[in-house]
């Protein structure tokens, strides 16, 4: 009997980590999209989570848009916000070194978050999940249908991600500006566009994760430093560039907080996780399954 | 870069022996000596930060952890074990030198993103830490009643003193640092910030450079922690975490990363920025710290050291126009 | 030409600044009657320092427009702490040497109050805080208050006695405690634990989670295993809706669920979504000023206090402004005793008694500079989305 108990419990923890995780993971793939281009770690990718979620509220919450439409809005409300950021942020930076560039993403995060303060105030805000609150019975441990919507959700951009990046033209081309970007030039593509192409849907990724998230964990101003913060952790953990090691990266962070919360100790579950990190660093600096030529080389 | 010479250090030094007089004796600004003791506690961190990013090119996204180590270690074993605070600084320092080290060397190996990674998950980890251990540090409600410094037998109890205190000691560090820059260390620094493959090429032991300077910086914000654990004789996480080492980076981008000038610049504007002129603002002090940055990144990524060269350039120009 | 060299620029600079900063500071000195007030309006506390901040606001406009205190008008000069020890420092400092007011609401939180405590007995300017600490007005070494220290709220102390006191009538004395890591979460979570045994409470388990966290499906599974009787749960902001969210879920809403009263706003409970039904919690007098029977003391304070609030600042009431509302009040009562007299002021202060404010009835003394008992808290349980006395 006790293993019963032992396993539901387990599986228990397992779900909740993997919700959280698959929201991790979106942030992390977000981030890959703009790095792969650009090389240029944007720290304001946290924010287009909390907007996201909040721009929602206002769509659908305050002016009652049908569900899909409010949604596809706000995707592409805060894909036009990743676009001025390239436009206006990144584009300004004379001096494009790495330091320069962290320092002003994250300039821009903070702008962000001071902007939502204004418009949204500091409380917290809900969104009616997508399926109703009755919770499943999963065997023995119960999980919430919107954590379904998370984890299909992830499975849906991935795949859709996969499937853009080695079959469609545009893909390939922003492919082709990863791996190297004067010879990208050369065959006639489009740099500066696809850069512009991957702030954008890199935001949007961000807004889609937010708005699936806000009816779990509702959405706050300030939620977005936490955020990047984890999903640059998943990245990193994955292996910088791969997007397998993203979503891989992003599951294994949630699921060790949540075992580690279970487990261990709930106060101490962000710093094992984050330990559990800086210990694969140091035995595997370019993380799961990231480059090591690139990892040796990255200056600033 | 900015040459530093003897005539600019005898300036600062003169600068900071009569400043708080002025602001003392003028009332409507007499609290800006305590503002100032503020950004001399933030100098000395951004010093040691300005050589590690400055000079040596690495990065720190952590470095308030070392400001909190040595605030804890202080308050805890001056309040809890009565240790006299001279000892307890030094003490702190070892602590803080020592876990520099642990932690540096392995992490300054990683390049990079995988550097600024590894730096805030320790800065991360530290602060959880000082949260999460309520019988020593009194967790997230804070620990107060840490007693004031002595000197001799002279209580440290005006802030004249604590600031000729801690000013002291940002002239030290300086005058200090600046030899390291003109000396082979600071060429090897140079070199490796150029190009650590060429650097160690010519022989110029990389990773034990950056240690050295790593566990030097965070030496510096040690000391700095515990000066601030004696003057507000109260600690509390929340100024130790995440938002604080980018405070750090903020000074030091804003005053300019290419120069120790340029940490002190920085520390003493956000300072005042933080304490003084941006408190009419509230909400807005978040929008303007983002914007703040941001126009500095674009605008004047040199720091605003480099504005009265550029100012002067400007000068210059038009005098030499006006008299051709 | 001689070349104009960075140093001289430099100092030019410097000079510059010092003497802007010293025309901008110039301050016309007038005959008002000046308050200072520091509250964490921004930052990790601003749940706390945005409603005392709009409280303080109105109540001074609400006096000014009935001729000042005496006939004088009032003039308030608020600080926002961010929620940060050193600025909190500074802000106090400034206004009692600088700006030379004659009293300091606030501040919002334990931690910065008892940083700034040794500010106000050594500027002899009494400081009414707004947090809820006992240590704020406990001298540990003489046990007895500072002498320039008061505060408003009730002691987290008081809440978690009247929620042991709920407990024991229903006989339950096996418990579980879920905290977050804040100021707030932690010293309740050090209130239940030190008062446990006074109540004859077994905590069979003491879970935590960080103020921002998404999910405590983790802590609650493991609480689930040990089966206690009731689960109380301490914290602030939106992790008490979701914990409330994942007891519903994880269908545990047989073992009973206590909030602290950070929860005491209706909005929390309308984005719990339903899941609040049932949730027991404490609270001031304030947050129920519809409920409250007419004849009940408080009624016409708080019920005047929610609509004027509502009314200006189109909001729902936080509890927690009231408890800037209980202190000013004390300070325009004080004043209006004894004139621009510090000590004088002071001394009112303590002498305060039958004071009926949002969350309680004021006894100050010599020996108690908060004036509350536990009587100060209601117990009250969710029902049909609203607050209803719990039996």
């Amino acid at each position: 009997m006790d293993s019963a108990f032992f396993f539901t419990y387990f599986l228990q923890f397992v779900i909740s980590g993997i919700t959280i995780g698959s929201i991790y993971a979106m942030v992390a793939v977000g981030f890959n999209i703009i790095y792969n281009v650009t090389e240029i770690i944007n720290f304001a990718q946290g924010e287009f989570v909390m907007l996201g979620g909040l721009i929602m509220v206002i769509f659908y919450n305050k002016l009652d848009l049908p569900i899909l439409i409010a949604f596809l809005m706000t995707v592409i409300v805060v894909a036009m916000i990743g676009l001025l950021i390239d436009q206006i942020v990144i584009k300004s930076i004379k001096q494009p070194t790495v330091l320069t560039l962290i320092i002003g993403t994250i300039a821009t995060s903070i702008l962000l978050k001071g902007a939502a303060m204004f418009i949204w105030g500091k409380n917290p805000y809900d969104l009616p999940a997508f399926s109703g609150r009755e919770a499943i019975n999963f065997f023995g441990a119960v999980i919430q249908p919107q954590a379904l919507w998370v984890i299909g959700i992830l499975v849906v951009v991935v795949g859709l991600l996969s499937f853009f990046f080695e079959k469609s033209i545009i893909g390939k081309a922003m492919r082709a500006c990863s791996d190297n970007q004067d010879a990208a030039l050369l065959v006639g593509i489009s740099v500066k566009r696809m850069i512009l192409l991957s702030f954008a849907l890199s935001a949007a990724i961000g807004a889609v994760a937010g708005v699936i998230v806000t009816p779990i964990a509702l959405m706050e101003y300030d939620r977005g430093a936490m955020l990047a913060v984890k999903g640059f952790a998943a990245l990193i953990l994955g292996g910088l560039g791969s997007f397998p090691g993203a979503v891989i990266g992003g599951l294994l962070l949630g699921l060790i907080e949540a075992l580690v919360a279970g487990y261990i100790s709930s106060g101490y579950k962000d710093a094992f996780a984050l330990a559990v990190l800086l210990i694969l660093l140091f035995v595997r600096p370019h993380g799961i399954l990231g480059n090591p030529t690139v990892a040796k080389f990255k200056k600033f | 870069m900015f040459h530093i010479t003897i005539k600019s250090r005898i300036v600062f030094i003169a600068i900071v022996l009569i400043c708080p007089w002025i602001f003392y004796l003028i009332p409507a600004v007499s609290h800006y000596l305590d503002i100032l003791i503020f950004a001399g506690i933030y100098c000395l961190i951004t010093i040691g930060l300005s050589l590690l990013m400055g000079y040596a090119g690495q990065i720190s996204l952590g470095h308030a952890a070392f400001f909190g180590i040595g605030a804890y270690i202080s308050g805890i074993l001056t309040t809890k074990y009565g240790l006299n605070p001279w000892v307890c600084i030094l003490i702190a320092l070892f602590v803080s030198g020592f876990i520099a080290y642990c932690i540096g060397v392995p992490t300054l190996k990683l390049h990079g993103h995988y550097l600024a990674m590894g730096t805030l998950a320790f800065g991360i980890i530290t602060f959880i830490i000082f949260n999460e251990e309520i019988t020593y540090t009194g967790g997230p409600d804070g620990m107060g009643n840490i007693k004031e410094l002595q000197l001799l037998g002279f209580p440290i109890d005006t802030n004249m003193k604590y600031y000729y205190l801690v000013w002291l000691t940002v002239v030290l560090a300086l005058l200090f640092s600046v030899n390291l820059i003109q000396s082979r260390v600071g060429r090897a620094l140079r070199a490796i910030h150029t190009s650590e493959v060429a650097a160690s090429s010519m022989g110029v032991n990389v990773a034990g450079y950056k240690i050295q300077i790593f566990v030097f910086s965070a030496i510096l914000a040690s000391i700095s922690g515990s000066f601030y654990a004696h003057y507000i004789k109260f600690l509390n996480p929340t100024s130790f975490d995440l938002f604080f080492s980018i405070k750090l980076l903020i000074m030091i981008v804003m005053g300019g990363m290419r120069s120790i000038w340029g940490a002190i610049i920085g520390a003493v504007i956000i300072a005042f920025l933080s304490f003084e002129w941006l408190g009419a603002f509230h909400e807005f002090e978040t929008l303007a710290y983002g914007a703040i940055l941001l126009l500095v990144t674009i605008f004047l990524p040199d720091g605003l050291v480099s504005l009265p060269g550029k100012f002067s350039e400007q000068i210059n120009k038009y005098l030499s126009k006006i008299k051709a | 030409m001689k070349k104009i060299s960075f140093q001289t620029l430099f100092i030019l600079a410097l000079s510059l600044i010092t003497m802007f900063s010293v025309v901008s500071c110039e301050k016309k000195t007038t005959q008002k009657l000046k308050i200072g007030a520091v509250f964490s309006v921004t930052g990790g506390a601003s749940f706390l320092g945005d409603p005392e901040k709009k409280t303080a606001e109105m109540l001074v406009e609400q006096v000014n427009k009935a001729g000042g205190i005496n006939g004088v008008q009032v003039e308030l000069i608020v600080m926002d702490t961010e929620g940060d020890a050193t600025k909190t420092n500074l802000a106090v400092k400034k206004l009692m040497t600088q700006d030379k007011v004659l009293a300091v609401v606030g501040p919002s939180t334990s931690g910065n109050s008892i940083a700034v405590i040794p500010l106000a007995e050594e500027t002899m300017t009494p400081l009414v805080s707004c947090a809820a600490s006992y240590k704020i007005v406990n001298n540990p070494d003489t046990n007895k208050p500072y002498k320039w220290v008061f505060k408003t709220p009730q002691s987290d102390s008081m809440a978690v006695e009247a929620i042991f006191t709920h407990l024991q009538s229903k006989k339950i004395n096996k418990i579980a405690i879920l905290s977050d890591t804040s100021g707030f979460g932690a010293s309740g979570r050090a209130e239940l634990q030190r008062l446990a045994k006074d109540y004859n409470m077994s905590i069979v388990a003491d879970e935590t989670y960080g103020p921002k966290d998404t999910d405590m499906t983790p802590q609650l599974t493991k609480i689930k295993k040990l089966n206690p009787q009731a689960i109380v749960n301490w914290s602030i902001g939106p992790t008490q809706v979701t914990v409330v969210r994942n007891w519903k879920d994880l269908k545990m809403d047989g073992i009973k669920f206590y909030q602290s009263h950070g929860f005491g706003s209706l909005k929390n409970v309308e984005l719990a979504a339903g899941a609040a039904e049932g949730v027991y919690l404490p609270l001031g007098s304030v947050a129920i000023a519809d409920i409250l029977p007419e004849n009940h003391p408080q009624k016409t304070v708080t019920r005047q206090y929610v609509n004027d609030y509502n009314a200006k600042y189109n909001e729902p009431l936080s509890s927690f402004g009231g408890h800037a509302h209980d202190a000013l009040k004390m300070v325009f009562a004080a004043i209006g005793k004894a004139g621009a007299d510090k000590a004088k002021i002071r001394d009112e202060l303590e002498k305060i008694s039958g004071f009926v404010g949002q969350h309680g009835i004021f006894n100050m003394s010599a020996d108690d500079h908060n004036g509350l008992d536990k009587t100060a808290f209601n117990m009250l349980v969710v029902k049909d989305g609203k607050w209803a006395f719990a039996d």
